[in-house]
């Protein structure tokens, strides 16, 4: 008779897992455990650690969705485990991709005719696409040059400094030489007219901003069609424009049908929006819209099979998850025009309630303009004291995470605090809000007034004798204004 | 008194989807919907119209995992909202990244102290991976070759020609020309001997493959190491291998320890891996590690200030889900070493049933090896008269989807179906499979086969008619025969992933 005793395991199952030794046991972070542990272990003690990470929905920080609808969340969860690139067998999957790109090209006035199919493609965000572009641009830029037998080994693209950081990473990864338009006080996006005189030969294109991370604006992309439409016809040069519509490509359409930034204007070439931005998805999707068949080389696009016709391809990654994209498509028929249209109008009215709340504080100035991506934008009207970057220290204290950072050159010497507005931050937030950063400002008041007595005090004595707690701050303040100058990351 | 009697809205609450309108609407293609619609029929008709996609457990052609616990897809719902790139904002995610990047490197016994960092990233899949490790390779060697004053504008790697599209693309994309050793009947991965031979002074490296995606094989990198090092000696190029280990990386560690590949061998500089295959996550994970810093330019890196600290980042995408790293994290804890041996060894196991089960129907020549990716290639011993393309489409009436594709050059005349054995692929339905593709078998001997045209035109030159005599089945079998292997020729990328 054989006896097979296995004590741990019947123990392991009975005890709560707060009661098992797994919870007292160290996680190994740089090797791999030996043995396994039991799931709900595993759950507990990875979602536990989690809860020190910030809310997503408090995150004022970031453009990406963090709420959508339970039927959606429903269709994400059964859809997580198809691979988007297998189009052959998941071919609804990608015929939803292939209707996502329609719409939105439409969307963007593609000259398009009525059953032509758009050239476009879902990524997993705007990096991706404005790479997929810039190296569209390239490409074109290097053949046109060679069949001129002209040098094509060092192109060049206008932007303006406030780009965000995918633009440098496509500098740098695909070497081609960044050219920025430097801002200044007051204007805080690209100046048409330097971007155009900036253009030369060896220009693959124009980059103007929908939407810039920093403060929320349209650049006039207009003005910039005219001014490069002029410059063309002088040098020849045939110079193309992209827009990187990341935030405003989902809200110029239906707040502002009339503003002219899409293929309406005939430099434009290609376009870029992030789905998870005002396209109200989740992190991970993208999509990149080019004007014509011409405006992609096709040497660069990879032709799979798919169900015996040709599926064109033309992304950087290949597997990836389904979720977004059929997400995507949630949102599109669900909302249609008129949903988009009333969530971005309840965005514009809550920003438009903050900021005059944070007017009225008498101690801000708000530098974001009313027409742009619903943010604020705002800095310190008296930065002696204390700056944006104690306020929004601050306020994490109340759960609130709100960015402040410095303006790139050569405006670095202004600093400001942002706080997004996305579907899902309500009115009440935002009055809610207000009253935090009244009660914060009164407590640095109060902090400061502290600290200046002490100063007062002690005046006669040199600087060598200032307070601990002045010395750490100004060290702090110090440290954090110079790794905020290196740190390029608004996003 | 005011009545308001909004009597469309009410039916729409009360009625059932399928009572609703909506269902019979056509749902705009080319145009964003003017209207809005409620969330029940916008989920119940994308629910309903997604069904028509293939089951993502029988697709047989991917690597890529299809299962998780209900407690890791908890986990991954309860982040689905965190955008990954907020380092900042969630310092915990990000320090998971960081603890799986370290896992993974001491998996591959990276040179690294007992409390050093491990130097690698998370990606969105194995293609970021090895266009990062590219680009790494590509910087370092002109960097290399402006120091010796030497031009540094035709940059090369080399490969086999059974390299995965993601190295074409990397290619193309980043203007580095692909030198790819052919293959020949009977040797489907790269010689090393042959690929030794083609680096010149312009390779920025040779990349290996663990785990190639047409059989399954192990590439023998020891001995593509051993070759270079000698090379390298005589020619004073320093040439690095980068392995891409897309499928391997997972399986080699856990079921042949011994076997030498990793960064054991000094010429390797980095490894990519595919958290979404063998790692057992969804889709949407990679993972590039490089050996120590001296490998990744410091020029490629973007600094973050993240918690006062510096977080390099060195990524092509940057807003992205946090899910799958969290998941990945989980199945490092959960499984540990031997909860992953565990599940390749069953994996291993179930091939083995599947293969000895085609093997005995006698029908069929096994291409794939036994030390390798579990899957099992195949081919008919016989195509004269049905050929795997065929074979491969009766099995979709069962359920199953098995690709079938030719090898690249030079062995284009050799077709195959492969079957991928992942962690969810039972012994129960790999009996059943070998089953049906018996039942399939046994149909296609009772269709007629296909006739090659020529072979008429031979037996009676000069007949114009040359289809007078066929059935329209027959002849529309030949068509699609013929178009189709011509279809897939041209298809570079075969599906094969």
């Amino acid at each position: 008779m054989a006896i097979t005793t296995r004590v741990t395991d019947s123990e392991e199952h009975v005890h709560s897992t707060f009661g098992t030794r797994y919870v007292r046991d160290p996680l190994p972070r740089y090797k791999m455990p030996e043995k396994s542990i039991p799931k709900d272990a595993a759950y507990q003690i990875i979602n536990d650690e989690l809860m020190l990470d910030g809310n997503p929905r408090l995150n004022l920080a970031s453009f990406v969705t963090t709420w959508m609808e339970p039927e959606c969340d429903k269709l994400i969860m059964a859809s997580i485990n198809k691979n988007y690139v297998d189009m052959d067998e998941y071919p609804v999957t990608t015929e939803l991709q292939n209707r996502c790109v329609n719409m939105i090209a439409h969307l963007f006035n593609a000259p398009v005719g009525e059953s032509e199919t758009v050239i476009g493609v879902g990524t997993v965000g705007s990096s991706e696409a404005i790479m997929l572009a810039g190296l569209a641009f390239k490409r074109k830029w290097q053949q046109r040059r060679r069949a001129q037998g002209l040098p094509c080994d060092k192109p060049n693209m206008i932007t303006g400094a406030n780009v965000q950081v995918c633009w440098e990473k496509f500098a740098r990864y695909f070497e081609v030489e960044l050219k920025e338009v430097k801002l200044r006080e007051g204007y805080y996006v690209m100046d048409p007219e330097k971007a155009v005189e900036m253009v030369d030969e060896n220009t693959i294109c124009v980059a103007a901003i929908l939407g810039s991370t920093l403060t929320g604006e349209f650049e006039d992309v207009k003005a910039l069609n005219d001014l490069l439409t002029k410059k063309n016809a002088e040098t020849g040069w045939d110079t193309p424009i992209h827009v990187d519509a990341a935030s405003g490509g989902f809200i110029a359409p239906f707040l502002y049908p009339d503003l002219e930034w899409d293929f309406r204007l005939p430099l434009v070439k290609s376009i870029n929006v992030s789905g998870h931005k005002y396209g109200l998805v989740y992190a991970g999707v993208g999509w990149a819209i080019w004007r014509t068949k011409d405006d992609l080389p096709d040497d660069l696009v990879f032709h799979i099979n798919y169900l015996g016709a040709d599926q064109p391809t033309f992304t950087l990654n290949f597997s990836k998850g389904s979720s977004q994209i059929i997400a995507q498509y949630y949102q599109f028929i669900r909302l249609g025009f008129e949903g988009y249209r009333n969530i971005i109008q309840n965005c514009m009215e809550n920003a438009r309630v903050l900021k005059e709340g944070i007017e009225r504080t008498g101690q801000f100035e708000v530098l974001s303009k009313d027409v742009g991506v619903p943010l604020v934008a705002f800095m310190l009207k008296d930065t002696t004291k204390h700056t944006v970057f104690h306020i929004a220290e601050s306020l994490r204290r109340f759960g609130w995470i709100v960015p402040a950072y410095t303006m790139p050159a050569d405006a670095q010497h202004i600093a400001v605090l942002r706080v997004v507005i996305r579907e899902d931050f309500n009115r009440s937030l935002a009055m809610r809000l207000v009253t935090d950063i009244e009660k914060v400002l009164g407590e640095l008041e109060v902090r400061a007034n502290r600290v200046a007595t002490k100063t007062h005090v002690d005046s006669d004595e040199k600087l060598a004798k200032k307070t601990v707690e002045q010395i750490q701050e100004e060290v702090t303040r110090h440290w954090k204004k110079f790794v905020q100058g290196r740190k390029t990351i608004v996003c | 008194m005011v009545i308001s009697k909004a009597s469309s809205e009410s039916d729409v609450s009360i009625h059932s989807t399928f009572a609703s309108r909506y269902v019979r609407t056509s749902l705009p293609r080319f145009k964003m919907p003017e209207a809005s619609i409620p969330k029940d029929a916008a989920y119940q008709i994308i629910n309903d119209e997604l069904m028509l996609d293939g089951n993502p457990r029988l697709n047989l052609a991917s690597f890529v995992t299809t299962w998780m616990e209900p407690e890791c897809d908890k986990l991954i719902m309860a982040s689905i909202n965190k955008n990954y790139v907020d380092m900042d904002e969630y310092p915990v995610t990000t320090e998971l990244q960081n603890r799986c990047v370290n896992m993974i490197a001491h998996l591959f016994n990276a040179p690294l102290g007992d409390s050093e960092a491990a130097v690698g990233v998370g990606t969105v899949g194995s293609s970021e991976a090895i266009m990062l490790a590219g680009l790494a390779f590509k910087r370092k060697w002109q960097n290399k070759m402006k120091a010796l004053g030497k031009p540094y504008d035709k940059p090369n790697i080399v490969t086999g020609a059974n390299v995965q599209v993601c190295w074409e693309k990397f290619a193309r994309y980043f203007e580095v020309e692909l030198k790819e050793v052919k293959l020949k009947d009977g040797y489907y991965v790269m010689d090393p001997v042959k690929a030794v031979e083609m680096v010149d002074e312009n390779t920025i490296c040779v990349a290996a493959i663990l785990g190639s995606t047409l059989n399954g094989e192990f590439e023998d990198v020891k001995l593509l190491n051993d070759l270079l090092m000698a090379k390298n000696k005589e020619t004073g190029w320093d040439t690095p291998i980068h392995v891409d280990a897309a499928s391997g990386g997972f399986i080699a560690p856990f079921l042949y320890p011994e076997l030498e590949w990793d960064f054991r061998l000094p010429l390797v500089k980095s490894i990519n891996v595919s958290g979404h295959k063998y790692g057992l996550v969804y889709a949407g994970i990679g993972w590039v590690i490089w050996r120590n810093k001296e490998d990744l330019p410091e020029e490629l890196i973007f600094h973050i200030n993240y918690l006062g600290a510096d977080q390099p980042t060195f990524t092509l995408n940057f807003s992205k889900g946090s899910s799958q790293v969290i998941a990945q994290y989980y199945q490092l804890i959960r499984l540990g070493y031997e909860g992953y041996k565990n599940v390749m060894e069953n994996c291993r196991e179930n091939a083995m049933v599947l293969k000895e089960g085609l093997e005995k129907s006698g029908r069929f020549n096994i291409i794939s090896k036994d030390v390798g990716v579990p899957l099992v290639a195949f081919s008919l011993k016989d195509s004269s008269r049905h050929d795997e393309f065929e074979v491969s489409d009766m099995l979709r009436r069962f359920g199953w989807i098995v690709p079938a594709y030719t090898m690249p050059p030079d062995a284009q005349h050799v077709t195959v179906l492969r079957v991928v054995i992942r962690e969810d692929f039972s012994r129960t339905l790999a009996e059943r499979l070998v089953i049906d593709i018996l039942k399939v078998l046994r149909e296609l001997d009772t269709f007629p086969g296909k006739i090659p045209v020529a072979t008429v035109e031979e037996k009676h030159p000069g007949k114009t008619k040359l289809f007078a005599n066929k059935s329209a089945e027959e002849i529309g079998r030949a068509i699609t025969t013929h178009w189709r292997k011509f279809v897939m020729e041209k298809k570079k990328m075969n599906g094969v992933c």
